[in-house]
């Protein structure tokens, strides 16, 4: 335990000293949503809501996306690369806490992008916090297991990459393909039936609708797919991403390049 | 008692064999030097001692253990200097040392081995602002951090000036002094004679040769060769069992002085270069 803080600290550390890491991770929702938010104004869509508002949400559920998915499916290959996972191998540290050091990171910036987020939305596009503690609650848990299932799967993915430069080219149009299909940057419900049947696999649409739940009005629930929120297949949903995800790192997960044999 | 021993170890990448039935022995508490040509298969056989690559065949036990499935307790014995260096991003020397030693359960003093390697001034520094021989030093004190039983080498001294070598080599000797057994490969002939007390050569995958790096190749046994300028300023060498009568009798023919006079015995070098031509011609 005291393993995994100490490891989680470093991680933190050496992201944070990473200029380029903490202006394109924690940047890019902030300015997607400032343009987003500019360009559509007021316009209402169905339901009482504002399109900047269903983006708002939207946008969170990227945000965690790209700190977990993006951000590990991006490093780890490059830490692969540069031996410096191999270096970890080679000590009596457990496996696992290489793992709990790179959540307990993004669990950090996670809860830092999400804040500010919620502070730009509330102060500059009317977003309202959430009134019930129901929804604070559906907050933190949509959130956790979203996160929990894409760093796994940020984790799961970084084994695809063979070199370092790959990783980016892997995960980048992965998540720009989602973010399209899932509801971020365009409503869900007015994307083609097949389009809304695929990405109900991957777990953004889940954390889109859930962070939806969350912040939307109760009658915006008509406007949803199955005209409810579903709560319930939410955490189904991600929950099972998120074992499929620990299986997958825990089986594919490579520690050397492998050029390295 | 081995630290390290390995029976029949076969390795092959797609369709080229890296190690090819090699045995080899390391005693505990010794230093023993691998030599040989690029790609004869060194680096792939210390990552198998190592614990990161898959054998095809062969026993091996280091440490009396498999290494193909490491326990914790076993890599807490085991230091490892890889042939890459790593590079931790935006850390600097003392946080990555601290942070190593804390995963082993008997740590050395991180900072005492930060000024062992020879990098105290540059403790505060981040490691990609370091020299290709600096950020070696780091992989050394990554290395022996954890107070080893074992420590493997591989090419540890690449990109370090000649002071520098002096230095590691005293901090090796020490290391084996105060009880760690040491397997080094190595490029620089003089290195593996100044070091250890036994070296062996790979060719092709296999050990060719164990012995001190004074016996290595016969070379106790080696002639040595006497060389002179003839009168036609032309040189010429011969190598002979009985070199003072050679000598004599030129020292006859010429007179007096013989011009250019020289007698060699080979070095490790020559002798390990005769070796490895050999090898190549079978
Ligand atoms: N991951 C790999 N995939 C395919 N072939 C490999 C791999 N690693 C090594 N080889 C091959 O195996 C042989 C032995 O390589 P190895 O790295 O063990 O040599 P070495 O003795 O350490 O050489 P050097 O002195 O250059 O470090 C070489 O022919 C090399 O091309
Ligand atoms: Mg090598």
């Amino acid at each position: 335990m005291k393993l995994a803080l100490r490891q989680g600290r470093l991680e933190t550390l050496q992201f944070l000293r990473s200029r380029e890491s903490v202006v394109f991770t924690l940047g890019f929702p902030v300015i997607m949503l400032a343009i987003f938010a500019s360009i559509f104004g007021g316009t209402e869509i169905d339901g009482g809501v504002t399109l900047t508002q269903y983006f708002v949400t939207g946008m969170i559920a990227t945000g965690l996306m790209t700190v977990s998915f993006q951000n590990l499916g991006i490093w780890i290959p490059i830490e692969r690369d540069r031996g410096v996972l191999k270096r970890y191998r080679g000590t009596p540290m457990p496996k696992w806490v290489y793992f709990a050091g790179k959540v307990l990171m993004i669990l950090g910036i996670a809860i830092a992008e999400t804040v500010v987020l919620l502070l730009m939305s509330v102060l500059f596009f009317g977003l309202e916090l959430p009134s019930t503690a129901a929804r604070w609650l559906a907050f933190g848990w949509v959130s956790l297991l979203g996160i929990t299932a894409c760093t796994l799967l940020g984790i799961a993915i970084s084994s695809l990459a063979r070199t370092s430069r790959s990783g980016s080219a892997v995960v980048t149009p992965i998540a720009l393909i989602l973010q399209f299909t899932s509801g971020v940057f365009l409503v869900f419900t007015s994307l083609p039936g097949w389009m809304q049947s695929v990405s109900a696999i991957f777990p953004l649409k889940w954390m889109c609708q859930g962070l939806r739940y969350v912040f939307l009005p109760d009658s915006f629930a008509a406007q949803e797919p199955a005209g409810t929120w579903e709560l319930g297949r939410i955490a189904l949903v991600l929950g099972l991403w998120c074992v499929a995800g620990l299986a997958l790192c825990l089986t594919t997960f490579r520690w050397t390049a492998p050029r390295e044999g | 008692m081995n630290a390290i021993s390995v029976r029949g170890l076969r390795k092959t990448y797609g369709g080229t064999t890296a190690v090819d039935g090699l045995d080899l022995e390391v005693h505990a508490g010794e230093i023993f030097a691998l030599l040989g040509p690029n790609g004869a298969g060194k680096t792939t056989t210390v990552e198998i001692l190592e614990g990161f690559r898959k054998r095809d065949a062969g026993e091996v036990t280091v440490l009396g253990e498999d290494p193909a499935a490491p326990s914790a307790a076993w890599r807490g014995r085991v230091g490892l200097v890889l042939q890459g260096t790593g590079e931790f991003d935006n850390l600097t020397v003392r946080e990555i040392v601290h942070h190593f030693a804390g995963f082993y359960p008997d740590a050395d003093d991180p900072d005492a081995v930060i000024a062992r390697v020879g990098l105290a001034e540059k403790a505060r520094a981040r490691t990609h602002a370091l020299s290709g021989g600096q950020k070696r030093r780091l992989d050394v004190a990554l290395g022996i951090v954890g107070r080893p039983e074992l420590l493997f080498l591989d090419e540890p001294t690449t990109g370090f000036d000649p002071e520098a070598r002096r230095e590691f080599w005293e901090l090796v000797r020490d290391l084996n002094a105060g009880g760690t057994t040491i397997l080094l490969t190595t490029h620089y002939l003089d290195e593996a004679e100044a070091l250890a007390a036994r070296v062996g050569v790979i060719a092709a995958g296999r050990l060719v040769e164990v012995s001190t790096p004074a016996d290595l190749g016969g070379r106790q046994d080696a002639l040595p060769t006497v060389t002179w300028r003839n009168p036609a300023g032309g040189l010429v060498h011969e190598r002979t069992a009985t070199p003072t009568a050679l000598v004599s009798r030129l020292a006859g023919e010429f007179g007096g002085e013989v011009p250019g006079l020289a007698i060699n015995r080979p070095t490790l070098e020559d002798i390990y270069l005769r070796m490895i031509e050999t090898e190549a011609a079978k």
